[in-house]
């Protein structure tokens, strides 16, 4: 073990997942010399993807192949600002990733944009419902970026991801049955939709039926052979079932590894460097100016690499640690409501029902795909009234069969023992004859929803472990149960032998202990005003204007469409700022 | 590393292909010392056009410097160090003593070299490309020191006048030679089947796996003139079968149009299947450089050689197997191997997906009598080379772990024969003598994917 320092680089890029990936495409287009630091091990299609050992579901999802070690390193959870928080030490409610490929590597597929109202979500509830329809603790702000603004990318990253999908409108013109609610874009899907399972074939019809505007949800798993703008190439996808938790053994789903690395790899001045945790950002005197950053890597060896320009792009909450470590910025202050760094943070809303069917009806839950299915968008976002009702938020309803394993994936009637031969007779029963739709809804920002240090658990390298104080607020249930409510139609409107309704019930507390998504965002959020977001709207760190922080960290709410079509367009949009702009003339992109 | 741990290949093998890990090519032409750059960089896509990379650098080596361990019938010889080191590398050497060794095999010390050396085919290369070459390795090729090293082979064996007499008996005369092959330098004007000919006869030195041999080790055919022989087919080179390249319809590339065979040789795939085993090397170190007027001469000469048998009749497919498989039938011996580990690539249909996944159907490896190639792809996997137009390395993970010698042998027969191949079933036995020397796919970069191992190309 020894201390060392490298060479200094253009830029140094800290975590290589989705946005990590583009950066380092993005800036080595640019002509840097870039390196960029993986925590965690190499991964590829092959072998930690190979088939048939990579759809084993006991190794990969039950005992987390591809998910942070959570030994070395993970952050405690308390419901509010006054409790003791204690350390998440397996991981259930969420997964982060790790290594080469990052969450981009085990997630599912599902590749939206986001509405144009939710990217100045404050503005357009106030202008709608009034200046008093916000809750006072709500911290709810606008991303300080257009939806026009993002387009192109979006455009583009759907266009590398190889996604499959049916649009709406193209240029101001209807061009078939996607999503009515879709805002209007500036090319079709680089793929047509998925072929869609019996399940979500039975939720457009019965959606349909009950006044819904049914379509198919966009999918990053390929639908044809493809090649992306890059020159990387997918193959179709199988509907083998096994995407969330998975490398996709055929590379059919997109990821960091299948859809950019290997056009990085033929990339001279672009180094990538697997192992290699990075400890802290440096700074110089005046804590204004990036100089490098210090990791350790495999062998334990502190490592400085100095970089002109350092790219922040970890798995959503672990940026908020990086920039309190690396003490950049204000740590936020639930108290005062002062500072930013840890502030909004924010998650995801889900619930389900199961809708079970007579033996004569096979849904066959087996086969799926992360993306695939069939949604409709009427009750997400601000497509519905919210006057009436009360809360802020919706939520997109689907039928998104993405397989259902062994383990994880049975899905029994209410009442059915947990064990014995009664379980195993309702699991012959059901088993083929069950379907499960979800509503994703959104989780907005409050005033004691955050992240901070912890100031008594540290990590394997004496860090503080960053803490999480997080709960369910009122908003968010009544949200839910309403988003619920109508999914319940849709399933009546089956004509099932029986419903079962999963949903949060009013003053119920966040439950660590059981999956719900990985979706998280905020803790270093973006906007047009240094006082209350972190980032300014290229994602460039207010206080520190060589560095960037790229992720769903840049959120200020919890969007009900899954997270990583908006990180993959606004990583684009800050790369487009940092090419464009800051190279020419670096410093800050926008005046405080 | 020490040469010592370096497996060795069969000099065949190690002749046209190089070691199945990325080598180290050489950087964009350096041009150390004021030499013309145009020269020296014509001299390096010539360099690129005879892979002289692939044998003249060892696995983890400098570019050039030699000590690719090669296995020979009498024992295991070097590659020597080619960069322009004056003192153990050709840095000493005239352009009379670089040409003579090229065209000849004859050294600037009167020695004769080990056939492993094309020259042969070298022969044919005119002065210009000769001159050009030889600035490359004067001028755009970093000197390395590092002494060559002694064959293993045993004395008396260990002789070296007996290859006077190899060559005197097989190596062509080199103004015939150069007759028979005329120099065409420019794809662009030129005559496209002379120019494609001038490259495969000469600097490609393609026969020198895709001609059969005969006792000597010599290539039984050096030209096109020569008959039919002439890249009709090698023996096996470290367990792959390097087909004919001639217009059989059946196992050679008959069905292919020119365009099939510039994307099979530009980006390591077409439509129709892609490259595995040897071939992928020759794809990274040597075609996919070359430029598009150059590979499409390069087809259009191969699209010009007659099938040595003139009565085979072209493959057809045939769709019992997958309507069998589509209906549930798995009863064919193999077919249930072949739907729970293959087809969900390959697809019941056997064919495949365009560029991602080769079909098997018509496939021309799999029209073969001698299975070789398939039992090694099946237990050892594959990977499509990664290329400057086609980065994608898809891969094929190895089956040795999992299937045993007779559920190989039977999926192995099942796609020799299934939707019209022709080829020949494959046997436990064969399977088993293949599975002592197949090695697993390796995976692509261990802690650090570092781009230095490769350069981007002209």
């Amino acid at each position: 073990m020894a201390d060392i320092k490298m060479k200094s680089v253009d830029a140094v890029i800290i975590g290589f997942g989705w946005t990590g990936a583009i950066m380092a495409k993005e800036l080595t287009e640019a002509g840097l010399k870039v390196v960029a630091l993986e925590r965690g091990p190499n991964r590829d299609t092959y072998p930690e993807g190979a088939y048939p050992k990579s759809i084993d579901e006991l190794t990969q999802n039950s005992r987390h192949a591809l998910f942070q070690d959570m030994s070395k390193s993970t952050l405690t959870i308390r419901h509010k600002p006054d409790d003791q928080a204690a350390p998440y030490r397996q991981l259930a409610a969420f997964l982060p990733g790790t290594g080469v490929g990052g969450a981009g590597l085990h997630w599912s597929g599902c590749h939206w944009r986001i509405t144009p109202e939710e990217l100045r979500i404050r503005s357009h509830y106030e202008e709608r419902y009034g200046k008093n329809f916000i809750p006072e603790d709500m911290t709810l702000q606008d991303w300080g970026v257009t939806y026009e603004e993002l387009e192109p990318h979006f455009d583009f990253a759907e266009k590398v991801f190889g996604t499959a999908g049916q649009a709406y409108k193209v240029n101001g013109k209807v061009v078939g049955a996607g999503n009515p609610f879709d805002a209007d874009r500036s090319s079709e899907f680089p793929l047509p939709p998925m072929r869609n399972t019996y399940s979500a074939e039975l939720f457009r019809k019965a959606a349909a039926e009950v006044g819904y505007h049914p379509f198919s949800i966009p999918s990053a798993n390929a639908s044809a052979p493809y090649t992306n703008p890059y020159g990387c190439q997918m193959a179709p996808c199988t509907f083998c079932g096994f995407c969330s938790g998975y490398a996709c053994y055929n590379y059919s789903k997109a990821s960091p590894n299948v859809n950019i690395l290997p056009a990085l790899r033929l990339v001279p001045h672009f180094e990538l460097r697997a192992e290699c945790n990075v400890v802290e950002i440096q700074t110089d005197s005046t804590g204004k100016k990036a100089t490098g950053v210090l990791y350790v890597d495999s062998q334990g060896n502190r490592v400085t690499q100095p970089a002109d320009l350092v790219i922040l792009g970890t798995f959503a909450y672990n940026n908020a640690h990086m920039m309190l470590v690396s003490k950049i910025g204000t740590p936020y202050d639930p108290k005062t409501g002062q500072g930013t760094i840890g502030k909004n943070f924010c998650y995801q809303n889900e619930n389900s029902v199961s809708v079970f069917f007579d033996n004569d009806k096979y849904t066959n839950p087996f086969i799926g795909a992360g993306g695939n299915g069939v949604a409709c968008d009427d009750f997400n976002a601000d497509h519905f009234d919210h006057g009436p009702l009360g809360f802020v938020g919706g939520s997109p309803l689907w039928v998104n069969q993405s397989g259902s394993k062994p383990i994880s994936g049975v899905g029994l009637p209410s009442g059915t023992p947990a064990w014995g031969s009664a379980w195993k007779k309702a699991v012959k029963d059901t088993y083929t004859h069950v379907l499960s739709m979800n509503a994703h809804g959104t989780n907005m920002p409050f005033r004691d929803c955050y992240l901070d240090l912890d100031p008594e658990y540290t990590d394997y390298l004496g860090r503080p472990l960053l803490r999480l104080t997080f709960d369910w607020h009122e908003n968010d249930i009544k949200m839910i149960r309403y988003a619920v409510g109508k999914m319940q139609k849709i399933a009546e409107a089956m004509n099932p032998k029986a419903i079962k309704v999963s949903v949060k019930n009013f003053g119920e507390q966040f439950d660590s202990r059981h999956y719900q998504t990985t979706h998280m965002g905020g803790g270093v959020i973006m906007g047009d005003n240094p006082a209350t977001s972190a980032v300014n709207r290229y994602l460039q760190s207010w206080d520190v204007s060589n560095l960037f922080v790229v992720g769903s960290s840049a959120f200020p709410q919890g969007l009900g469409y899954n997270p990583t079509g908006t990180v993959a367009a606004l990583t684009y949009w800050s790369a487009k700022a940092i090419r464009e702009q800051y190279l020419k003339n670096p410093g800050p992109l926008v005046r405080a | 590393m020490t040469t010592q741990a370096i497996p060795t290949r069969n000099f065949v093998a190690a002749l046209c292909l190089g070691f199945t890990v990325t080598l180290t090519p050489p950087a964009i032409a350096q041009n150390r010392d004021g030499a013309d750059p145009a020269l020296v960089a014509q001299g390096e896509y010539i360099a690129r056009a005879g892979d002289c990379v692939a044998c003249h650098t060892a696995p983890g080596g400098k570019p050039f410097a030699g000590g690719l361990p090669m296995e020979t019938p009498i024992g295991t010889i070097y590659s020597t160090n080619i960069t322009p080191d004056p003192k153990t590398g050709i840095g000493g050497w005239s352009y009379d003593d670089f040409a003579r060794l090229m065209r000849t095999g004859v050294t600037k010390d009167n020695g004769t070299v080990y056939p492993a050396m094309p020259y042969p085919s070298y022969a044919r290369m005119n002065d210009a490309d000769m001159k050009a070459l030889y600035a490359y390795f004067m001028h755009g090729v970093q000197p390395v020191e590092a002494e060559n090293r002694a064959s293993d082979i045993p004395w008396p064996l260990s002789m070296r006048w007996p290859l006077t007499f190899w060559r005197w008996t097989f190596a062509p005369n080199v103004a015939a030679a150069q007759r028979a092959t005329p120099a065409v330098e420019d794809s662009a004007t030129a005559d496209k089947i002379a120019r494609g000919a001038y490259l495969v006869e000469g600097a490609g030195h393609c026969g020198a796996c895709h001609t059969p041999r005969g006792l000597g080790m010599q290539e039984r055919a050096l030209t096109k003139a020569d008959g039919d022989l002439y890249l009709s087919g090698g023996g096996p080179i470290d367990g792959w079968l390097a087909p004919s390249l001639r217009n059989e319809p059946d196992v050679g590339l008959g069905s292919w149009s020119e365009d099939d065979i510039v994307a099979f040789l530009k980006t390591g795939r077409n439509s129709r299947t892609a490259t595995f085993g040897a071939m992928n090397d020759v794809v990274v170190h040597s075609m996919e450089y070359l430029s598009d007027p150059d590979l499409h001469s390069i087809a259009a000469y191969l699209k010009s050689l007659p099938p040595r048998d003139g009565n085979i009749q072209p493959y057809t497919y045939n769709d019992t197997i997958s309507k069998a498989l589509f209906n549930g039938d798995a009863s064919v011996r193999g077919a249930q191997v072949y739907v729970d580990r293959c087809a969900a690539c390959h697809r019941t249909d056997g064919k495949g997906y365009n560029r991602v996944f080769p079909a098997l159907a018509g496939n021309p490896a799999l029209q073969s009598g001698d299975p070789t190639s398939a039992i090694h792809i099946v237990l050892s996997g594959s990977r499509m080379p990664a290329t400057m137009t086609a980065p994608s390395a898809f891969v094929m993970a190895p089956y040795a772990d999992i299937l045993t010698d007779q559920s190989i042998a039977d999926v192995v027969s099942f796609i020799q024969t299934s939707w019209g191949n022709r080829g020949q079933p494959a046997t436990a036995e064969q399977v088993a003598a293949m599975r002592k020397s197949a090695t697993p796919v390796p995976a692509m970069g261990q802690t650090v994917v570092s781009s230095e191992t490769r350069t981007t190309g002209p």
